[in-house]
């Protein structure tokens, strides 16, 4: 029985060593390539003595970064991705949870790592991706893994202000990969175009699903993203037949009337997911190309991807939401009320394989999630409550409702509010802020009270938070607003905010 | 031009738009910002920026941009 995620890779390298596995606009990597990279960086981690242990990979999008986890993987441990564009002081708070002994870096990142607050060593991609392989090492590795050993940790959004660590094993990413690859119809013949970023579970959907079937994953270039016919012609040079991108990236090219000039023509299926897709614009999309199969999918990183599809195989009334479906094979969906029981609409929750290890080192929020399942006393058995909301319509499908707290979902991205007005509120000046988000116009809303202007605010908040965190309104209050029983009453920021916006476009 | 800089020192108050030619080769504007960008010029200066013009070269600076709205105003 497969144990181990890099038996797909073991296996592949025997039937098409010669094909083209990772590529960007630049660069190709043979899944040759992959295969002697992963096992020569697979060398070098075990020659340091560093086993089931994190590693830091610190490199820019590059099909090379992909041999770099699969190195990490190879030599026993498990790859922790960081993105370079990431402010120094929120890569230190990760350090300091993960506690690396090694990071892999790339040319352009090095002399950043070397300023972080850590000990761990930093070592350049090309000095190590050509050591020479210990095969007997390597296959005692390889015997030794277990299933349940992590192989990533991947950082989300946390309220508190510090970020967490979600870390998954072999066995849900297995079990991820064989779900989602029989409900998008992987075969030998796809070809991904890749949006997501590496540093998050997203890309998992193109990684391994590539060295299972000898398929081709294009990393396609951030800049393109902004630039809708370069974008959709890239698709068309390299014919990418599939693409599992967020929300935000579709919309992009559908409402900036890119079809009028060219459509993507080799596309079959176009998965979504992340956030909820405006009805106009899936339309738009599904009328350009009736032929292709779109399939919304919906899950958190702590259910190891996604968990959940939607085959949208019609068009949707203005108003209508796309369901978010229901759970693949092998994972179950329970929505619970506030009494643990079953209900109609509920908190949902996961229960299975693709239920991940927890948080890296941070039992206390692991406990507050990962929760022994309420239906069962029985016998230990641990259960992810995602924190969303969710219902089944008419035709038993799941629906998503709402959040039960403060996280949303900006730009693909999942974002605790908590976090940014934690990083607010640590700045010299600020008195007090709350941040809420609009869903009128797609926008995070900072309110703030304290002797600052907003331009300061934004650039010493861009050296703690990532881009996509950053607050796209501010608003200077002299007072904060006040319940009734003395919380921040972010109701009532929100209704201001949007009072204003809609007084404004009826001027 | 001074509303078009208005709406760019909303989305970016920490920024020179006056003086700042390479918006987009430096990763100052991000695909959501392009996309606020078109839908706040279409609401304040009645101009569609439809796909064939998104390209860096009219969004590097302010002066650019300005220049392709001029022009598809008299269109």
């Amino acid at each position: 029985m497969q144990n181990h995620v890099l038996d797909y890779l073991d296996n592949i390298i025997t039937k098409c060593p010669d094909k083209v596995a990772f590529a960007n606009d630049k660069e190709e990597l043979t899944f040759r390539d992959v295969y002697d990279k992963t096992r020569s960086i697979g060398s070098y981690v075990h020659k340091q003595g560093i086993y089931k242990e994190p590693v830091i990979v610190f490199m820019n999008k590059h099909p090379k970064t992909v041999t770099a986890f699969f190195g990490v993987i190879e030599g026993g441990c498990f790859y922790v991705p960081i993105d370079e564009q990431m402010p120094a002081a929120r890569i230190n708070l990760i350090l300091e949870n993960v506690k690396p002994r090694l990071m892999i870096c790339d040319d352009k990142t090095i002399k950043k790592a070397e300023t972080f607050d850590t000990t761990a060593k930093a070592v350049l991609y090309e000095d190590i991706a050509d050591t020479e392989v210990n095969e007997k090492a390597l296959v005692e590795i390889r015997e030794r893994a277990i299933d349940t050993d992590p192989i990533y940790i991947v950082f989300t959004s946390g309220s508190t202000g510090v970020p967490k660590g979600v870390a998954a094993c072999h066995r849900s990413v297995l079990d991820y990969i064989e779900q989602l690859s029989e409900v998008l119809k992987f075969d030998e013949n796809t070809v991904f175009g890749n949006q997501t970023p590496l540093y998050f579970d997203a890309c998992l959907k193109e990684l391994y699903p590539t060295l299972k079937f000898g398929a081709t994953t294009y990393l396609i270039p951030k800049g393109h993203f902004m630039m809708p016919i370069k974008l959709v012609e890239f698709l068309n040079e390299k014919k990418v037949n599939t693409v599992c991108w967020v929300v935000s990236a579709l919309t992009m090219i559908s409402s900036l009337q890119t079809f009028d000039t060219v459509t993507p023509k080799y596309l079959k299926t176009i998965a979504f997911g992340s956030e909820v897709f405006p009805v106009k614009q899936f339309n738009l999309w599904k009328t350009t190309l009736p032929e292709a199969d779109f399939v919304n999918l919906y899950g958190p990183t702590e259910g190891t991807g996604m968990c959940c599809y939607y085959r949208a195989d019609r068009l949707f009334e203005e108003g209508e939401s796309i369901p978010i479906g229901r759970p693949f094979k092998n994972t179950e969906i329970m929505l619970l009320d506030e009494n643990n029981k079953l209900a109609d609409t509920g908190e949902l929750c996961i229960r299975g394989t693709s239920v991940t290890l927890g948080y890296y080192n941070n039992p206390q929020k692991t406990a507050e999630a990962f929760v022994q399942n309420p239906l069962n006393s029985a016998y230990p058995e641990l259960i992810y409550r995602t924190g969303d909301i969710a219902t089944r319509n008419e035709a038993g499908e799941l629906v998503f409702v709402s959040r039960k707290d403060y996280q949303i979902k900006h730009m693909g991205h999942r974002i605790e509010l908590g976090e940014i007005e934690a990083n607010v509120n640590a700045l010299q000046n600020i008195q007090t802020c709350a941040c809420v988000y609009s869903k009128l116009d797609e926008k995070i809303v900072l309110y703030y009270v304290g002797d600052k202007d907003k331009a300061t605010l934004i650039k010493e908040l861009r050296e703690k938070l990532p881009r996509y965190m950053i607050p796209n309104e501010l608003e200077k209050l002299q007072t904060m607003l006040f319940t009734p029983n003395g919380k921040i009453d972010r109701k009532a920021l929100l209704v201001k905010y949007e009072e204003t916006k809609q007084a404004c476009a009826t001027e | 031009m001074d509303r078009l800089l208005e709406i760019l020192s909303d989305l970016h108050p920490e920024i020179d738009f006056e003086e700042y030619t390479t918006l987009i080769d430096d990763g100052v504007l991000d695909s959501f910002d392009i996309v606020t960008l078109i839908s706040e010029i279409n609401e304040e200066f009645d101009v569609v920026i439809s796909a064939e013009y998104i390209i860096p070269e009219n969004f590097n600076s302010a002066e650019a941009l300005y220049a392709l709205i001029e022009r598809l105003e008299e269109e």
